[in-house]
């Protein structure tokens, strides 16, 4: 709760305006049944029509104060849970652009967008709430008893009984509805996940022939839904005729006890009037609150969720770094004794105890079956992440020493999973490099061999890629993404299995550009096939998550068996 | 934030916005353009308006035709209610009546009266009466709606597994999602609660208005001549906070986008150092939304202070001319307090029902939407004289055949090959050369436009279309899997094999061993089409399901793309077993796995351009010779 004083601070005055503004409009609602009952009392009684006139003209002048009050309620009250919310999601999503690639692994991606859109939302709306309701509820609740002690003692006694007695019943209903609506809202998410999975799997259940099957999974999971929600709302529709019924059996008191005081000369007969305008607003506020405490559930499960995204530190940062304002000037990479493991209590780690060197402006092959851990290797470069044991050392630095933003300007990384963004090729290209031209973009284009197929598209390095663009194929893709890590001109540039979807012609020609682009440039290619790296300067191969051999083409093929085996299972194939 | 990236981001999002704003008017557009996004809250589902609103709901009422006397019960109990509330609320003026004669302010006979113990009694009778009838009817509607729902869900559902292929290929899988989700919830709540609710709010509107003339008409008057003042007062502000709301949706469609897509693409971003990029875009977006909220929120809120407080103007008015009223021209005071009740009851059914209009047009918008796939026709019917004969041979000939997904564009030309029982026939070519549409028309998932199909002889149009398709085994490029067991993943090829067939298939397919090192080995769940496996595990698993299957045509679409070259060679052995006494369809990338076929046929823009095994094809040197050696690349 603390943290969040922080995105009240700023809008102070909206927080406290609008519950102030809401107070005139309750204090109006509470006193116009005590102007209504003097109307009645004392202007008709003594038949006293001014007296009348000035009642009902105050009536009127606070019925506009309320209104202004309401407006200015809401007003204030959405400007804070505004600003509340919108300064919640920047922070929010700014720690998770601190977030290093296990912190991302951890939520999922799929969890964080949901955060960062759904939850806030909810939070913005209990704030909007509960500036609107949380005053006004009790507020109401109170001024209407306050009201009706001043004006009856010995009636409001009613009130007395009465309230306790709803608030129990309200607690019951909430008790009762909470866990059948959890139940409930768990078979929504069970009957959309069988649609889901129906729809995707369309082909499959089509071509098996299955959709018996299917229906009668569907069938199960529907009528499953429809039980829990007749559980839960055969709970949530008593509510109101419940609150019903106590309303009326309050009134009748009201006026059962409240006619016999009139008869003995106790109470004006105006009293009664507004003793039953009160009856009623208490029961108003009292259904508003156990609305808000219902919503404010989901808020708060929202809330910790939230708590999580603000509360997880990067486990990667640079605060440590002891030369923060070192560049990296060298390409050459060791790595000394690394172990990893993903998860700290699995037994195999990924990496075991590896160790080699890179010397500046080489070119590295990395080869090995899938999961040796080639992907793992290459990450610590730019330290997306941290390894267990040893060091790795970029530039004879280890690199931890470095600032986070210098390590990862001087090395460049094409993914495996490659993304491009909605917007032109030109500005994803420029990732790469903010203020880029368009003859060094062609160039680094050129060399990836992307020039020629953009240069087809009509508007060229302008198209729009995603949502309402061209949509480039895989090969496409990848040399683009080759492209605008070529443009950030690092000092390592690594290539994880990136050309996966081009062809063996294209790659080749890939190939030659990168021996003439940058010759100071330390090469990284991760690659499933051996023509990928054969003419590699060394080629490290992988097993299991041992380094089993380095060395060039030929002299792996003389010493490391596991090599061997990669080599044949693509060549005679290729060849034979 | 610099002035020009905040430029250059306005003009980036303006024409975003504006063609966003365009298409909720338009909600086929609005699905499509929240198709594959996550709904957010206030998604634009349901702001469209129904085209033919009476048909949708004589269709609507068609699900509750077996309740139509339950329906009838819940009308009687519905006006019950309602007459109870007005009656009892009007038991007052006599009671109140008889207090002010009892303290000597009326005459005995001057007014109506009502001895207190009666008036007690009575109203408790009626109250009761209308607590009662409210719980009943509430409960009757909710077995109701629910079995409406029930059967409106599993006939979408059965609707929509009979469609064709078609109509997955052309819809969005989030619009057919919130078809069932959105629309039938908007449906749900129309029918839970829409109904009792306008019934009840045209009775206590057209009650409390007799009740009101009759108690005073000079004081109707006055309280009806307010009354426009408030409907014109809540257009105002609806109008208003109408179009801020689609502005802010605007803006929050292009936030949540904004964020789906980093957060996808975070990795990315921290490779390039480009956090500030995108937290300086990031803010820039939230500040439009801040901005946007403001008004919409704003407008969205005061709704319910205006209209409230404005029946309060219009109370204090009727007070004051009602007491009046009582001085000069000797109108009850009993008549007055349950006069100024009602005059502040009387705009209440008016707000309640334009709120329903609006739940009412979302909800048969939403029908609509459902009627809609309702209304698609399901894949033809089988031929009356097809046949379902003894087990197939797989004898496979395609004669001519020219298909085209859209009408006017021609995927495949002429196409004709065979395939003899047991023979393995590569398809090769582009993406888009009509490899995959070809395993679509064997399968009949689409049928051909002319030429012939044929397998043994009969042409598939003859058979039955489950017949057929139990005849062909697929492994697909899209590796889908069911949430289940592995075991059950499997079984999914055919439905009676025992566990010792399940493991048999699951060696086969080289699965075998990563299944035993899973959790709970073969028992294992898999959640959300198993993402706790690798892509090539669950393509294994996949080749494991068809394996199963007795079919005797096997399609393998790019069925083992994610193995790695090793693993691939270890599962060959198995493959060559599963093909085997197969007809089987071979569609790959790597060309070395279609090696060894019967023959090879190399497919572009639709035609076959050369056939022939491997061998006379690389002594062709023509396009399959390029690829092989690769010299030219395929996309």
């Amino acid at each position: 709760m603390k943290r969040y004083m922080k995105y009240v601070k700023p809008y102070k005055t909206a927080f406290i305006l609008g519950p102030l503004l809401m107070i005139v409009e309750i204090l109006g609602e509470v006193i116009m049944p005590k102007l209504m009952a003097l109307l009645i009392n004392n202007g008709i009684a003594n038949k006293d029509t001014g007296y009348i006139a000035a009642m009902g003209g105050s009536m009127i002048g606070i019925a506009f104060l309320m209104m202004i009050g309401g407006i200015g309620g809401a007003y204030f009250g959405a400007k804070a849970s505004i600003n509340f919310a919108a300064d919640l999601r920047t922070d929010t999503f700014k720690n998770v652009q601190k977030f290093s690639f296990s912190n991302i692994d951890n939520f999922s991606t799929g969890s964080l967008v949901t955060r960062l859109t759904n939850d806030i939302t909810q939070i913005q709306n209990l704030v909007n709430m509960c500036l609107r309701m949380m005053l006004r509820a009790p507020g109401m609740l109170i001024g209407a008893i306050i009201m009706a002690f001043v004006m009856n003692a010995r009636l409001a006694v009613i009130v007395l009984i009465v309230v306790p007695i709803i608030i129990t019943l309200i607690a019951i209903i909430i008790r009762l509805a909470f866990p059948r609506f959890q139940a409930l809202q768990d078979r929504v998410d069970k009957l959309n996940s069988a649609i889901r999975e129906a729809l995707t799997n369309v082909r499959v259940i089509k071509s098996f022939v299955r959709d018996d099957f299917e229906k009668a999974k569907f069938e199960e999971a529907n009528s499953g839904l429809k039980d829990s929600s007749m559980r839960a709302f055969k709970v949530m529709i008593t509510t109101s005729p419940l609150m019903g019924l106590m309303m009326n059996i309050t009134t009748l008191a009201v006026v059962w006890y409240g006619g016999k005081q009139i008869l003995v000369g106790d109470m004006p007969v105006g009293d009664l009037t507004a003793f039953t305008s009160y009856v009623a607003q208490i029961l108003i506020s009292l259904v508003m609150s156990s609305f808000v405490i219902l919503q404010s559930s989901r808020a708060i499960a929202s809330a910790r969720r939230i708590n999580e995204v603000l509360d997880c530190e990067s486990d990667i940062n640079d605060e440590n770094a002891a030369y923060p304002d070192k560049l990296v000037k060298s390409g050459s990479v060791e790595f000394k004794n690394v172990t990893f493991r993903y998860y700290k209590e699995s037994s195999e780690p990924v990496l075991d105890h590896v160790s080699f060197k890179i010397e500046s402006g080489e070119t590295v092959g990395i080869i090995g079956s899938t999961g040796s851990g080639k992907t793992t290797l290459v990450s610590f470069i730019p330290r997306l992440y941290d390894t267990d044991e040893g060091e790795v050392l970029v530039g004879g630095i280890n690199v931890k020493d470095y600032s986070l933003k210098h390590l990862r300007d001087g090395v460049s990384m094409v993914l495996q999973k490659n993304v491009l963004f909605s917007g032109s090729i030109e500005e994803n290209l420029k990732w790469g490099k903010e203020d880029a031209t368009l003859e060094e973009i062609r160039s680094v284009a050129d060399m990836a061999q992307a020039d020629g197929f953009v240069s087809e598209f009509a508007e060229k390095y302008e198209t729009e890629l995603g949502q309402g663009g061209v949509n480039v194929s895989g090969g496409q893709k990848q040399r683009l993404c080759i492209a605008r890590a070529m443009l950030k001109k690092p000092k390592i540039l690594i290539l994880d299995d990136s050309t996966s979807a081009v062809d063996t012609a294209t790659e080749a020609r890939i190939r030659e550009s990168l021996k003439s682009y940058c010759p100071d440039t330390t090469k990284i290619i991760i690659a499933q096939r051996i023509s990928s790296v054969i003419e590699a300067d060394k080629i490290v191969v992988l097993d299991d998550g041992k380094v089993v051999g380095i060395g060039t083409h030929d002299e792996l093929m003389k010493s490391t068996e596991a090599y061997q085996e990669i080599y044949y299972s693509q060549m005679d194939k290729e060849v034979g | 934030m610099k002035e020009e990236t905040r430029l250059r981001l306005e003009e980036k999002y303006r024409k975003k916005s504006e063609a966003y704003i365009k298409s909720l008017s338009d909600p086929a557009k609005a699905a499509q353009m929240g198709g594959g996004r996550r709904r957010g809250p206030g998604s634009m589902v349901g702001m469209g308006k129904p085209k033919d609103a009476g048909k949708s709901i004589k269709r609507l009422f068609g699900y509750m035709k077996k309740d139509a006397p339950l329906i009838v019960v819940v009308g009687i109990l519905v006006l019950i209610s309602s007459f109870a509330n007005l009656a009892g609320s009007y038991v007052l003026r006599p009671v109140i009546n008889g207090l002010m004669v009892a303290v000597g302010m009326y005459e005995e006979n001057e007014v109506q009266t009502l001895a207190l113990p009666t008036g007690i009694a009575l109203m408790a009778v009626i109250f009761l009466s209308s607590v009662f009838a409210q719980y009943i009817y509430q409960r009757i509607m909710l077995g109701v709606s629910q079995r409406a729902l029930l059967k409106l869900r599993n006939e979408l559902f059965e609707k929509i597994s009979r469609l064709p292929l078609k109509f997955y290929d052309t819809n969005d899988t989030g619009d057919i999602m919130s078809r069932f989700t959105n629309d039938v919830d908007s449906i749900g709540n129309m029918l839970n609660n829409t109904i009792a609710s306008i019934i009840s709010g045209v009775i206590s509107l057209v009650g409390t208005l007799c009740l009101m003339i009759y108690t005073n008409i000079w004081l109707t008057i006055v309280t009806l001549v307010f009354s426009p003042v408030i409907i014109l007062a809540a257009k105002a502000v609806a109008t208003r906070s109408r179009k801020y709301y689609k502005q802010q949706q605007a803006a929050l469609g292009s936030l949540n986008g904004y964020i789906e897509e980093t957060i996808s693409g975070q990795k990315i971003v921290k490779v390039f150092n480009h956090e500030e990029a995108s937290i300086d875009e990031f803010e820039y977006l939230n500040t439009d939304l801040r901005n946007k909220q403001l008004s919409a929120q704003f407008f969205g809120g005061i709704m319910w202070p205006v209209m409230g407080n404005l029946s309060q103007v219009s109370y204090a008015i009727t007070a004051t001319v009602g007491g009046i009223l009582c001085v000069l021209r000797g109108f009850d005071v009993g008549g007055l307090t349950t006069f100024v009740n009602y005059s502040r009851q009387f705009s209440r059914p008016i707000n309640e029902l334009s709120m329903q209009v609006t739940e009412i047009f979302s909800a048969l918008a939403g029908a609509e939407r459902v009627f809609d796939i309702m209304d698609t026709p399901p894949e033809l019917p089988d031929k009356e004289n097809a046949v379902s004969p003894a087990p197939l041979k797989g004898e496979i000939v395609l004669k001519d055949v020219t298909f085209g997904y859209v009408e006017g564009q021609t995927i495949l030309k002429n196409v004709s090959f065979y395939a003899k029982p047991g023979q393995k026939i590569a398809l090769v070519g582009s993406t888009g050369a009509g490899k995959t549409t070809i395993t679509n028309l064997i399968t009949r998932f689409y049928d051909i436009d002319s030429g012939s199909i044929t397998i043994d002889g009969v042409d598939i149009r003859d058979y039955k279309r489950d017949y057929l398709r139990k005849n062909i085994a697929m492994v697909l490029q899209d590796t889908h899997l069911f949430s289940g067991t592995v075991k059950e993943n499997i079984r999914y090829g055919r439905l009676d094999a025992t566990d010792e067939e399940v493991i048999e298939a699951a060696k086969l397919a080289s699965a075998h061993s990563f299944i035993m090192r899973l959790e709970n080995g073969y028992d294992t769940v898999l959640e959300g089409d198993g993402a706790n496996l690798s892509q090539g595990q669950r393509q294994l698993l996949n080749i494991a399901r068809a394996a199963i299957s007795k079919a005797p045509i096997l399609i393998l679409d790019e069925a083992t793309s994610s193995v790695d070259t090793r693993t691939e060679r270890h599962i060959e052995h198995g493959m060559d077993r599963l093909m085997k006494e197969r007809t089987t369809i071979v569609i790959a990338h790597r060309l070395s796995t279609v090696r060894n076929a019967n023959a090879i046929i190399v497919l572009e823009h639709g035609e076959i351009i050369e056939r022939g095994d491997h061998q006379e094809l690389l002594d062709m040197k023509g396009r399959y010779y390029e690829l092989y050696t690769g010299k030219s690349e395929l996309e």
